[in-house]
């Protein structure tokens, strides 16, 4: 049964488990004399303690094992893996190399986003349950994303070996790189990919969606000529303009009781925002222009801010991605060698790569054997939940006249824009503050 | 077969990285008709909508590592008519089991600011070191054509044809060069059990154990053989001891690597 709240209502809303979000999560929220004064985003998961079971593994291991932190996103964790490794060893892998990884992370990209976009989101705007339930009168459409969702699946399997925990990755390139001609298999079902990733861009311009103006601080990797994903320097809205080796320079991380994972704050900033919002906002200009136009075309300018929205730009991506894969398929010539090689040295090496949810940093200290003696790792929810926690403080306490079953369906759908991975946001990191 | 006719599925989640579960969902091609065929009753990452029990399968991911959830797999299995175990964290405790090898207040204090924030127990261990289990599918993560198998068989009431035969049997069956044999690359296939279809070794890569041990491995056999390529005892310690590290066979093979290393 629902009811009006008045402002002098004392009340807790509760979402004990969190549905459609990848993990184990609730929601908390307390109002007392209509003040919001408390929100929890309470994250549960339980720690698997990656950091600390890496140190003494060899340096060419955390390609494999991390991607285990996450079966949504294990080609993120690979290339964060390799480059901060590669870094630490000062090797780098280019040409084709560069090209298949960043086919890989395309692939990445459109199976993570679409079943984001299309299972997990659109239910709550077109009002279902699930995408199943969703099924029985949008056929047409969960159809088109399971067939957009296998594109991108094609292209980890081909590259990696199999869409969940890929096992062709390794330290300087590949085991194996495939010839133009396996490649090229992927040519037609890319085209269909691009094409319907346009039907889908349009199909969700057409949802009512809900407008919140978002103002903390958003960040990205930005690089002089391509839409990022494993390379480029760290930049944000309020001016952050920085290399990977100086992350832990600006960021700090907060221990909560109420959260297994970290919460990341910008040094004296605070809150900040990573994910496709952060990206399309600074890195507009580094879109193609047809898919610059094909934003315009559903209504999203260069410096748009909705949060409820980033279901849009999820879909602007996911069409960047088709076209990028493309060009790339459409380009390649194999690498004489599928792998550069990366001897061991005693060093430090960072990187940040662009996870579908935004920056996934990992910092990893080797000795001269190769043997690691410490790792780090910072996934994008970690860094956004205290920003999700903020939006909900902020959308409880200026709805607090919609009816309780409304006013919780609006927060989970404000957790679900930010396509929170909790399963990532769990495996925790030591909490060392550095300030500047 | 119409409306409450259609028997139940479950899916669980413990300690995991979601991609057994996710398989789930990149069945593309069947995933509408499994759903035509079976109520999704609890699917909690892809529905908000839940039914209650019982259920007449379940699917478990994951590993049990807090005192809770060594609670929340008895109430799972009593609410299922069929438990079936998907993927190494719930049949072996997962690459999350190399804190029974450590100190896990050590590992909670490395990784942590307040560890005292933190409740979990000392090993990670499988479902059926807590609950009887009706099957169990390997693999790190599992391969969906198995799990469509999984569903059907226990749908049909039949056992599933999962063999449990080596990595090798696949291999010579797509007809890959042993990668052993012919380049001298370590590979674990000779004792890891079969599913993948010979995936590493396709890609010109030793086999490293991710669906775990085969039956009857014969792994000091093995064990000598890489030692003759060249792998050294603390390469052997760390393959043994990855995504399977607790599966019994894995286990009492690599203390044998822990003991020679020391000596």
């Amino acid at each position: 049964m629902s009811h009006k709240l008045g402002a002098d209502d004392h009340f807790s809303l509760s979402v004990e488990a969190l549905a459609r979000v990848e993990g184990e999560g609730a929601l908390h929220v307390t109002v007392d004399g209509g003040e919001v004064t408390d929100v929890r985003l309470a994250i549960y998961e339980p720690p698997r303690f990656f950091e600390a079971f890496l140190r003494g593994r060899g340096h060419a291991e955390p390609v494999d094992i991390t991607a285990r932190i996450c079966g949504i996103c294990p080609v993120a964790y690979q290339m964060s893996a390799v480059h901060a490794i590669e870094d630490a060893c000062g090797v780098t892998a280019d040409g084709p190399i560069r090209e298949l990884r960043r086919l890989l992370y395309c692939g990445e990209w459109i199976e993570s986003h679409v079943l984001h976009v299309a299972l997990l989101h659109a239910p709550d705007f077109l009002g279902y349950d699930s995408a199943v339930h969703m099924a029985a009168h949008h056929r047409d459409l969960v159809e088109l994303a399971l067939r957009l969702k296998k594109a991108g699946n094609q292209i980890v399997d081909l590259v990696g070996g199999r869409p969940i925990h890929p096992v062709n990755v390794r330290l300087g390139g590949f085991y194996r790189t495939p010839t133009r001609a396996e490649l090229s298999t992927l040519t037609d079902p890319l085209r269909r990919g691009r094409d319907d990733a346009l039907t889908l861009l349009s199909t969700v311009s057409t949802f009512d969606i809900p407008a919140a103006e978002m103002d903390y601080e958003l960040v990205s990797l930005r690089h002089p000529g391509e839409y990022p994903m494993n390379e480029g320097r760290l930049v944000s809205t309020a001016g952050l303009d920085i290399a990977a080796r100086e992350f832990l320079d600006h960021v700090e991380e907060i221990h909560v009781p109420h959260s297994t994972a970290l919460h990341g704050r910008m040094v004296e900033r605070g809150p900040y925002l990573v994910g496709p919002l952060a990206r399309y906002r600074l890195n507009h200009d580094r879109l193609p222009p047809a898919v610059q136009q094909a934003a315009t075309d559903a209504g999203l300018g260069p410096d748009y801010r909705n949060v409820f929205g980033s279901i849009l730009v999820r879909c602007v991506e996911i069409l960047y991605a088709f076209e990028e894969a493309l060009r790339i398929v459409a380009d390649y010539r194999p690498p004489d060698r599928p792998y550069v090689d990366v001897p061991a040295r005693a060093g430090e090496g960072h990187a940040c790569t662009e996870a579908p949810r935004g920056v996934l940093y990992h910092r990893y200290r080797l000795d001269a054997a190769g043997t690691l003696t410490d790792a780090r790792i910072i996934p994008p929810t970690a860094q956004n939940q205290p920003s999700i926690e903020a939006d909900l403080r902020r959308l409880v306490q200026s709805n607090l006249d919609l009816d309780h079953d409304t006013l919780r369906h609006r927060c989970e759908q404000l957790i679900r824009s930010y396509d929170p991975c909790i399963s990532c946001a769990t495996h925790f990191l030591d909490l060392r503050i550095t300030r500047t | 077969m119409t409306g409450s006719a259609r028997p139940t599925l479950a899916v669980w989640k413990f300690a995991s990285c979601d991609g057994c579960q996710l398989s789930l969902l990149d069945c593309e091609d069947e995933l509408l008709a499994v759903a035509d065929r079976v109520q999704i009753a609890y699917f909690l990452e892809a529905s908000s909508a839940t039914v209650a029990g019982p259920y007449d399968l379940s699917l478990v991911e994951g590993s049990v590592t807090t005192a809770a959830d060594a609670e929340r797999i008895r109430e799972v299995r009593r609410l299922s008519r069929r438990l079936v175990t998907i993927g190494a964290c719930a049949t072996a405790g997962g690459i999350q089991a190399l804190r029974n090898f450590a100190d896990v207040a050590e590992f909670q204090a490395a990784v942590y600011a307040r560890p005292d924030y933190i409740h979990t127990l000392a090993h990670s261990t499988a479902i059926s070191e807590h609950v009887p289990v009706d099957f169990e599918l390997r693999g790190c993560p599992i391969d969906r054509g198995q799990l469509l198998e999984v569903i059907c068989a226990f749908l049909a009431d039949r056992p599933p044809r999962i063999s449990a035969a080596s990595v090798c049997t696949e291999c010579k069956r797509r007809g890959n060069p042993c990668v052993m044999v012919a380049h001298g690359t370590p590979c674990l296939g000779p004792v890891t059990h079969a599913g993948c279809g010979a995936l590493c070794p396709t890609y010109h890569r030793g086999c490293y154990g991710c669906f775990g041990p085969m039956e009857t491995p014969n792994t000091a056999s093995l064990s000598r053989q890489w030692l003759a390529l060249g792998a050294t005892e603390a390469d052997l310690l760390r393959v043994l001891r990855t995504f399977n590290a607790n599966a019994p066979e894995f286990r009492a093979e690599s203390e044998l690597h822990v003991a020679t290393e020391r000596a």
